[in-house]
């Protein structure tokens, strides 16, 4: 260990081990401005910069297209199109080759990539996509899923249908029976840092590439793909990213490969980063739905038979629309019980960018419908939509199953809103507010308490898998590696966290390095909220690998036995002698004793099969409730949140301040989706809200007034998961459907409460006027 | 046609020959100067990911021609510690937990240095959060940044009473 590091060999506890609020391991440099994301690494002698040519109609033929102009600009070394890819022209992340790199002869959105022009700046390389010529025969499109649905359009992929017992039977014999739709815009990420791949050269045919990617291995094949080479020839490096959501899990394979085809076709470093109005414009989203259903319930509220439809806008390819649509339908019950149920997904091609992944991966829009039928079973029968969420909770005998013949095993719902309740004051200031509202002519108000249960594991079992490298060197330090990729979730310092518990050093003695294909291969995409749950376990799997020699060793060369050999903080207990670990880790490296190990994580008990829609695809559940009140003014449909007060279930959490910033996020991200993020197509197909002047993003000052966040701090997992925690990426993603709802009471105020005013998403105020419009008239 | 600047970027002077009348201060600070701390979010003046301070006055650098700023001091995210001793406001950063991913911090920091400096939101949450509104987080890190901006906004105030009279204030509102 160097002089300016010593660790405390007579500690207690190590220092920023497992259960503690340590800052996020880059925090110094992301406030000095020394963290480097791959913009600011210094670009090597002679780097080329490459610009996109879109297409300009929602669906074409191309007729012609001519790029002279573009190749003779100043500066211009290279113009790409879609026959220059060497390897396969395709970067379908599902395989099923739906999704070219540059559309060939059909153009099937608008803003599809077309061409790439590399350039000495990028400057020059935007001036010279300018001078394309390429001319269109249109033809027959449809952006919208309704639209879509109506014009026979197919779906991008199988759909999929959950049924358990007999819903018509259920529907017949229901006493009450209610139908209705639902519209849930989509969302754009707006990661702060945008797309970007810096391709380098290598001898043979190796490229490296440096991308702002969620899934290190999957660009590391699709750039095989695309230039056809194996994998091996290919290496991937992510040290961090400036957001993802979602919208890096395999959005960046385009940049990542075309990057990678200039670079090897000039043999100079490319570097791609597109503007934001490209880069919203070509890149996938999350995905809009249409919600259908029809539902049989009791005099008391109880749901007895649930039928519903979940379309969806997927864009032109599959991307990863399949288990997007298949995880709307595994959330369409939310917390709640159904008898009879049958839920089907209708994944919709439309003629807009291919729609991805974002925080939920469409749970929260399967979750919504679930809401929004509570919602309208309550002012049915007069009654506070939260009496109607307890009496259909999941619970009971008989009562535990899902649509998908899960069993729910873990329920700790009922008591997360027991809580809440009390805490938020919910009861009295419902009333209250019906007081309020009785005597305000334009300001109403609303409050709403809404649950969220949220499947935690791939559905595709095969994802719940993970590596991890670790080494230990001789003067004591270690080296962290493993699958996972940080864009801001806080993955390394909660890894690292559990490494140094599991090692008992300090973390300060951990260097995390950046994710790399080269040190552990076939990773799975930093997603499903799954990060820490499968990283961290391969870390203290590789710890544990050494460790279990370094028992060993000291058990044989002292000859005592192994239970008295122990890890404590920064030191080695040997028998009745003690070693600082430094010490201990140098005896070992001269008894030859292998100080690096590769650990590996796969996530028991699940299993899922697609085609009976049966099985147990989630490990676990995470669980959390909110209850937010609005303020709405019925003249303008404005509205402002007065106060949110979340309780949320992260298990016995890696890092409370961590896992409160994530709940936090997640809450004024789903608040955006909710209420301001809008998107906008014109009617000849084009994204018009491709900037953050027209698409509204929540700022600070959008943020609740008062806002109370609580962890569940007496929660843990009954899994076997890293330390008991949970996962808790994208569960509170869905805590502000409380908000939405709130709006929704404001606005049945003006009904008496007795009409769902049933708000589509994002609830804008102009939708928000236009419900107080529709109850008025009808008042 | 080459055009030459010459202006102070954290206290170090910088003559600057510029062969494009149209760099902005953004792109001359990230791509000619080695500064790369302050981000690029929007490259059009409506996320805040460039904020610098240009004589005391936050400013979104991409709106900023580069040709504009002879004779200007620039204070950038590079700029505010003194060797390993955070400035106040990123001190409170790390302690409020005000950032996830990182990419807009520079901004938000810049942002908030400047607007204790404007004195104008006091300790007042929500003139904080209306003042800092020109600058988002998509991380959605605004509970901490509050707090972190209120709680530096507090220091900056303790420690601006006893020096009242100090000639350097009147330089600073000027
Ligand atoms: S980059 Fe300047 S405001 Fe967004
Ligand atoms: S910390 Fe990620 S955008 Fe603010």
């Amino acid at each position: 260990m160097n002089k300016s590091f010593k660790p405390d060999v007579n500690a207690e506890t190590v220092d920023g081990g497992a259960h503690v609020a340590r800052p996020h391991d880059s925090a110094i440099k992301h406030v000095t401005g020394k963290a480097i994301y791959i913009d600011d690494m210094a670009e090597p002698a002679g780097t080329l910069h490459a610009y996109l040519g879109l297409s300009t109609r929602a669906h074409a033929r191309i007729t012609s297209m001519d790029l002279a102009r573009v190749r003779a600009a100043p500066g211009v070394k290279l113009v790409l199109t879609g026959g220059d890819v060497p390897g396969i022209n395709d970067i379908s992340p599902a395989g099923l080759n739906d999704e070219p790199v540059l559309a060939e002869g059909e153009v099937k959105f608008y803003g599809q990539p077309v061409f790439c022009v590399v350039a000495e700046t990028r400057h020059l390389a935007r001036k010279a996509a300018q001078l394309a010529q390429i001319e269109y025969e249109d033809l027959p499109y449809a952006t919208d899923v309704v639209a879509a649905i109506e014009a026979g359009h197919d779906h991008v992929c199988t759909p999929l249908t959950l049924k358990r017992g007999d819903v018509d039977a259920g529907l017949a014999r229901a006493p009450n029976r209610l139908k209705g739709e639902m519209r849930v815009g989509g969302q754009d990420h707006f990661y702060l840092e945008g797309h970007i791949s810096m391709a380098i050269p290598g001898e043979d045919d190796e490229v490296t590439v440096w991308a702002s990617t969620q899934h290190p291995s999957e660009i590391q094949h699709m750039v095989g793909h695309a230039l056809g080479v194996p994998s091996h020839s290919v290496n991937v490096q992510v040290r961090r990213m400036g957001g993802g959501f979602g919208g890096k899990e395999t959005q960046g394979n385009q940049f990542a490969a075309l990057a990678a085809i200039a670079a090897k076709k000039l043999n100079v470093p490319v570097k791609i980063r597109p503007d934001r109005d490209d880069d919203m414009s070509i890149t996938g989203k999350r995905h809009d739905f249409h919600i259908d259903y029809d539902v049989g319930y009791d005099d008391d509220g109880r749901i007895l038979a649930f039928d519903g439809t979940f379309a969806a806008r997927c864009g032109f390819s599959a991307d990863l629309s399949g288990p997007v649509t298949d995880r709307a339908l595994f959330h369409a019950d939310n917390c709640y019980y159904y008898e009879d149920v049958r839920l089907a997904s209708r994944p919709m091609m439309t003629n807009t960018v291919s729609n991805t992944a974002f925080r939920g991966f469409g749970g929260p829009q399967g979750l919504i419908g679930a809401e929004r039928v509570i919602e309208e079973i309550a002012y049915k029968l007069g009654r506070d939509p939260l009496d109607i969420r307890k009496i259909n909770f999941y619970g009971g005998e008989g009562r535990n199953l899902t649509p998908y013949h899960q069993t729910v095993e873990d329920n700790i719902i009922g008591r997360i809103v027991e809580e809440l309740e009390e805490s938020s004051d919910y009861q009295a200031r419902r009333k209250a507010i019906v007081a309020f509202n009785e005597n305000s002519p334009v300001i109403r108000k609303g409050i709403a308490l809404t649950p969220v249960k949220f499947g935690i594991s791939f559905t595709a079992t095969w994802y719940n898998q993970a590596g991890a490298l670790v080494h230990v060197y001789r003067d004591g330090s270690l080296h962290l590696n493993h699958g996972g990729t940080e864009m801001g979730q806080g993955l390394n310092t909660k890894v690292a966290q559990a490494l140094a518990e599991e090692f008992q050093v300090d973390f300060a003695m951990i260097k995390i390095t950046a994710t790399n294909t080269g040190k552990v291969p076939n990773t799975s995409a930093t997603a499903a909220s799954s990060g820490t749950d499968l990283n961290a376990m391969a870390a203290v799997n590789a710890a544990r690998q050494i460790k279990e020699r370094l028992v060993d060793f000291a058990s044989e060369k002292y000859s005592v036995p192994k239970e008295t050999i122990v890890f404590e903080p920064n030191r080695v207990r040997v028998g009745n002698q003690v070693f600082s670990f430094a010490e201990f880790i140098d005896q070992a490296y001269m008894a030859r004793v292998q100080l690096s190990a590769a650990g590996f994580y796969k996530t028991p008990k699940i299993h899922w099969d697609r085609a009976t829609g049966k099985g147990r695809p989630f490990y676990y559940y995470a669980y959390g409730a909110a209850v937010s009140e609005v303020s709405v003014d019925t003249l303008t449909g404005e509205y402002q949140v007065d106060r949110a007060d979340i309780l949320h279930d992260v298990g016995k959490s890696l890092n409370p301040a961590i896992d409160k910033g994530q709940v936090e996020g997640a809450f004024i991200q789903g608040m955006g989706w909710l209420t301001t993020e809008e998107l906008w197509w014109d009617d000849k197909g084009m994204l018009r809200t491709h900037a953050p002047s027209t698409y509204k993003i929540p700022l600070a000052s959008d943020r609740p007034r008062i806002f109370n966040v609580k962890l569940a701090d007496w929660s843990e997992n009954r899994e076997m998961t890293i330390r008991r925690s949970k996962a808790v990426g994208e569960p509170p993603f869905m805590l502000p459907v409380s908000v939405l709802e709130a709006i929704s009471m404001a606005v049945a105020s003006i009904g008496d409460y007795r009409t769902c005013p049933c708000l589509d998403a994002p609830a804008t105020p102009e939708r928000v006027l236009m419900a107080v419009e529709r109850l008025k008239a009808g008042a | 046609m080459s055009l030459s600047i010459s202006l102070a970027i954290n206290g170090r002077q910088h003559d600057v020959a510029l062969n494009d009348p149209r760099v902005t201060l953004l792109d001359l600070l990230r791509e000619r100067l080695d500064l790369p701390g302050t981000k690029k979010g929007c490259d059009r003046g409506q996320c805040g990911a460039c904020t610098v301070l240009v004589d005391g006055r936050r400013i979104n650098s991409c709106l900023a021609l580069a040709a504009s700023m002879d004779g200007a001091e620039i204070t950038t995210i590079e700029g505010l510690a003194e060797g390993d001793e955070l400035h106040p406001v990123q001190a409170a950063f790390i302690e409020h937990d005000a950032f996830q991913c990182g990419y807009c911090t520079p901004g938000q920091i810049m942002s908030a240095v400047g607007l204790i400096k404007e004195g104008m939101a006091g300790d007042d949450p929500e003139r904080v959060r209306e003042l800092m509104s020109g600058n988002i987080c998509r991380c959605g890190a605004y509970q901490g940044i509050t707090e972190a901006v209120l709680e530096a906004g507090r220091k900056a105030a303790e420690n601006a009473q006893p020096q009242t009279g100090n000639p350097d204030t009147g330089k600073d509102a000027a």
